[in-house]
């Protein structure tokens, strides 16, 4: 092989075929009984093949030794997807009381190439799961770093939750998701985290206790960009089965209203009215005034009952979800039947 | 928390503009030709698609090293696809693949990813549909139901969720796929659905939408996996169902395809898992009318499991004949009645016409295959879910998915219509009735 080249990685470079090593000189490989007529058959190189073949004999053997150990590193390096070799490496990490520390930075170097992969998630779960509350400043950490790359990533998030509810660290949970929302308004993942963290935080009152600070924070979040979704989203949220609350707050209706008024992004806002209205609330003239001001052409003069109108409205500035809104009006309340 | 706003776009807003930039691109390149080269534009390239799949059948090359745990799935998206397309698979190769799937099942039960691996309940998933959409006794009567039905139980756990496999994650997804299995092939019991609606229902979040595990967020994948399962274990009603449906057909953005989470980007694999969730939401109707007239009534109506004979799932319906222990005579009175005065919607709740057009314009490859979005590169999974996401476009105003639709449903040449599917379990609709009366029988 071609040395000099700094490119290649070490292990690659220097790789030896088991079947040249001496410590594996014992052990006859099991080929894999794809049968004579293999559909989707993969033409895996002749490395992957014959570290698959040794892992089938110890794994068929049950052999949990140190050697099997390092085969599982080579054999999850060639294919990080395979739950039954990342299974054995459990067992064998068990059984061999390796330091599972060592254990969160092999995982660490698989996830850097893998880490969109359920099986390495999975692992570093179980792992520190294993490692109780030692493990949780580096739970924290890694996902932050994972995160800090890809603020959205669905499995960084889930571990992180995980982390937090099994090993602890809320304090600083809130603060974090408001340094993403800070880079990003738009990343919903930041504000599911805040939803999770008001809901379930020992350190936090719960969602009743946060409702009024998260409110203020949430309508200011409107206010800067209306056209995002998870902010209205959120503002919902907040009111989870309490609906009169909803209803009532007058800091729910204004909003609407403000954003209405400005005749701009107005989508949300207008949904969310549908949405209180059919929850009870009562928009007064001013609503009404700023809904004219909208000056939406082709109407249905019809549509004397607000709601209606704004149904009709959504129709036509929604139009990818015109028979949504169609269906909406059809279900509106004092459409009597 | 002063400056929220800034002059420099976000990282979602960049992102979301290059897609947009560059979908809108093939929109007015679309819009500016003759109507003929439009209709070619729209094809859907049905020798392509199918020459990628079957070459994938026979062979796939050393960089699918990384799928060497999930080769069920790849029978599946490969068979499923040509299935959709109308195609069949010549006998060799039909017997080839229930050769091979016999040497993915672990001797206890279940398939596993490959020959020699441990069972998993996604390859299970993929195992048992591709067996259904191959059909014949020989392909159906190779599975062993009574060891898979040990594999779901041991994999079943006390909370309602499962693990994917021994000592495996515990998700949504295992939740489908092991309820859509038992269900199919008639193994579903009270065993297997304790608690799993619970577990479920704690996976819906503020949005509407289902994640993968309590407290993750709203997932297209997943939100598909837990209305499929709550349908089929016949607690459907205890969902918000307005707010998933809601926070579904807001999945559908101007970029005509779907988005898997809010505030991120179109992917044509959600053409199915959002696209199907409206689909089966269609079907709810009567459910769905009556939590929203629950909701301007202000009054809570006590949770109680709530029967459901009204549903068009054949699948659920057997699950209650077998002997349910609950009293369901509360609901039988209102089932009619509601029948009769439910608004039935005829259109479908997300933009049909629009999705196709997403699929057929932008997530279609030149070589065959079907892709993400433009500038992504092709593979069967996506191959399998627009097209499952195609098909579903079709149908989505048929009342009778036998009956073929109208052309108006059909986006491009008539020639683009695909099989319906059974939404419940994608397969296509016709090898589920095969299956459904080798395993269940007449009824």
């Amino acid at each position: 092989m071609a040395s000099g080249s700094s490119e290649v990685e070490e292990e690659e470079q220097e790789r030896v075929m088991l079947r040249d090593r001496p410590e594996w000189a014992d052990v006859t490989p099991v080929p894999q009984d794809d049968g004579p007529c293999p559909v989707v058959p993969i033409n895996y190189t002749e490395e992957f093949a014959e570290v698959m073949d040794y892992f089938r004999a110890v794994y068929l053997a049950d052999e949990r030794s140190p050697r099997a150990l390092s085969l599982t590193a080579e054999a999850i390096h060639f294919n990080a997807g395979n739950y039954t070799v990342w299974h054995f490496r459990r067992l064998l990490l068990e059984l061999l009381k390796v330091d599972l520390h060592e254990e969160l930075e092999f995982i660490e170097r698989i996830a850097a190439k893998n880490s969109k992969n359920y099986q390495i998630w999975h692992h570093r779960r179980r792992v520190a799961e294993k490692l109780g509350p030692d493990a949780r400043n580096a739970e924290l950490q890694f996902t932050k770093k994972v995160l800090s790359v890809d603020a959205k990533h669905y499995h960084a998030w889930s571990h992180r939750q995980w982390a937090l509810q099994a090993l602890g660290g809320w304090e600083d949970e809130l603060d974090y998701c408001s340094e993403l929302l800070e880079q990003d308004i738009f990343n919903n993942s930041a504000w599911n985290q805040r939803y999770f963290v008001i809901t379930r935080s020992p350190f936090v009152g719960g969602l009743k206790a946060m409702r009024e600070s998260e409110v203020l924070y949430t309508i200011k979040a409107i206010e800067a960009y209306p056209e995002n979704e998870s902010s209205w989203k959120y503002l919902r949220g907040l009111y989870k089965g309490e609906t009169t609350s909803w209803v009532n707050d007058p800091q729910v209706s204004s909003i609407c209203l403000k954003i209405l008024s400005s005749k701009s992004n107005y989508l949300f806002a207008l949904s969310t009215l549908l949405d209180l209205i059919c929850h009870g609330y009562q928009p007064n003239q001013d609503f009404r005034d700023a809904i004219e001001a909208l000056k939406i052409p082709d109407l249905d003069s019809q549509d004397l009952d607000i709601a209606s109108m704004i149904c009709s409205i959504l129709e036509k500035i929604d139009p990818i979800r015109v028979n949504y809104w169609i269906w909406r009006k059809s279900r509106l309340p004092h459409v009597a039947q | 928390m002063d400056e929220m706003t800034s002059s420099s776009p976000t990282v979602s807003q960049r992102d979301q503009w290059m897609v947009e930039s560059q979908v809108f691109q093939i929109y007015q390149l679309f819009a500016t030709i003759p109507p003929n080269a439009q209709s070619l534009m729209l094809e859907l390239q049905r020798d392509k698609h199918i020459e990628f799949l079957t070459k994938g059948l026979r062979h796939l090359g050393p960089n699918f090293s990384v799928l060497d745990a999930n080769r069920p799935w790849l029978c599946y998206w490969i068979i499923h696809s040509i299935a959709l397309l109308g195609e069949s698979i010549d006998d060799e190769l039909q017997d080839n693949t229930v050769e091979f799937l016999n040497r993915c099942k672990d001797p206890n039960g279940g398939f596993a990813g490959g020959p020699g691996q441990m069972p998993h309940l996604a390859t299970t998933y993929a195992a048992v549909n591709t067996l259904i959409t191959l059909g014949g006794d020989k392909s159906l009567a190779s599975i062993n139901r009574d060891k898979l039905y040990g594999f779901l139980r041991r994999m079943k756990q006390p909370n309602g969720g499962f693990r994917m496999h021994v000592e495996g994650e515990i998700d949504v997804r295992a939740c489908y796929t092991a309820i859509s299995v038992a269900s199919v092939l008639n193994i579903l019991d009270e065993e297997l659905t304790q608690n799993v609606g619970d577990y479920i229902l704690s996976c819906q979040t503020y949005e509407g939408g289902i994640a993968g595990e309590p407290g993750s967020e709203a997932h297209g994948g997943y939100t598909f996996c837990g209305l499929a399962a709550m349908i089929l274990i016949g607690e459907v009603n205890r969902l918000d169902l307005p707010r998933l449906v809601e926070w579904t057909v807001f999945r559908q953005g101007k970029e005509c395809g779907f988005q898997g989470r809010t505030n991120k980007l179109v992917d044509g694999c959600y053409s199915f898992w959002q696209g199907g969730a409206v689909a089966l939401l269609q079907r709810l109707y009567s459910i769905i009318n009556k939590q929203m007239a629950e909701v301007s009534n202000i009054s809570s109506i006590p949770e109680e499991k709530v029967c459901l004979h009204g549903t068009s799932s054949d699948a659920a319906s057997h699950l209650w004949h077998e002997g349910m222990s609950e009293s369901c005579s509360a609901d039988f009175k209102n089932i009619g009645y509601n029948f009769i005065n439910d608004w039935r919607a005829k259109d479908p709740l997300f933009h049909s016409i629009a999705l196709q057009q997403y699929i057929l314009l932008c997530a279609q490859e030149q070589d065959g295959g079907l892709r993400d979005k433009p500038g992504k590169r092709r593979d069967h999974y996506h191959t399998c879910y627009c097209l499952s996401g195609l098909s579903l476009c079709q149908y989505s105003w048929s009342k009778h998915p036998d009956s073929p639709p109208l052309p108006k449903a059909v986006l491009g040449p008539y020639s683009n219509l695909l099989e319906p599917i059974h939404p419940l379990y994608n397969v296509v609709l016709e090898r589920y009735r095969e299956a459904h009366e080798f395993f269940v029988g007449g009824s």
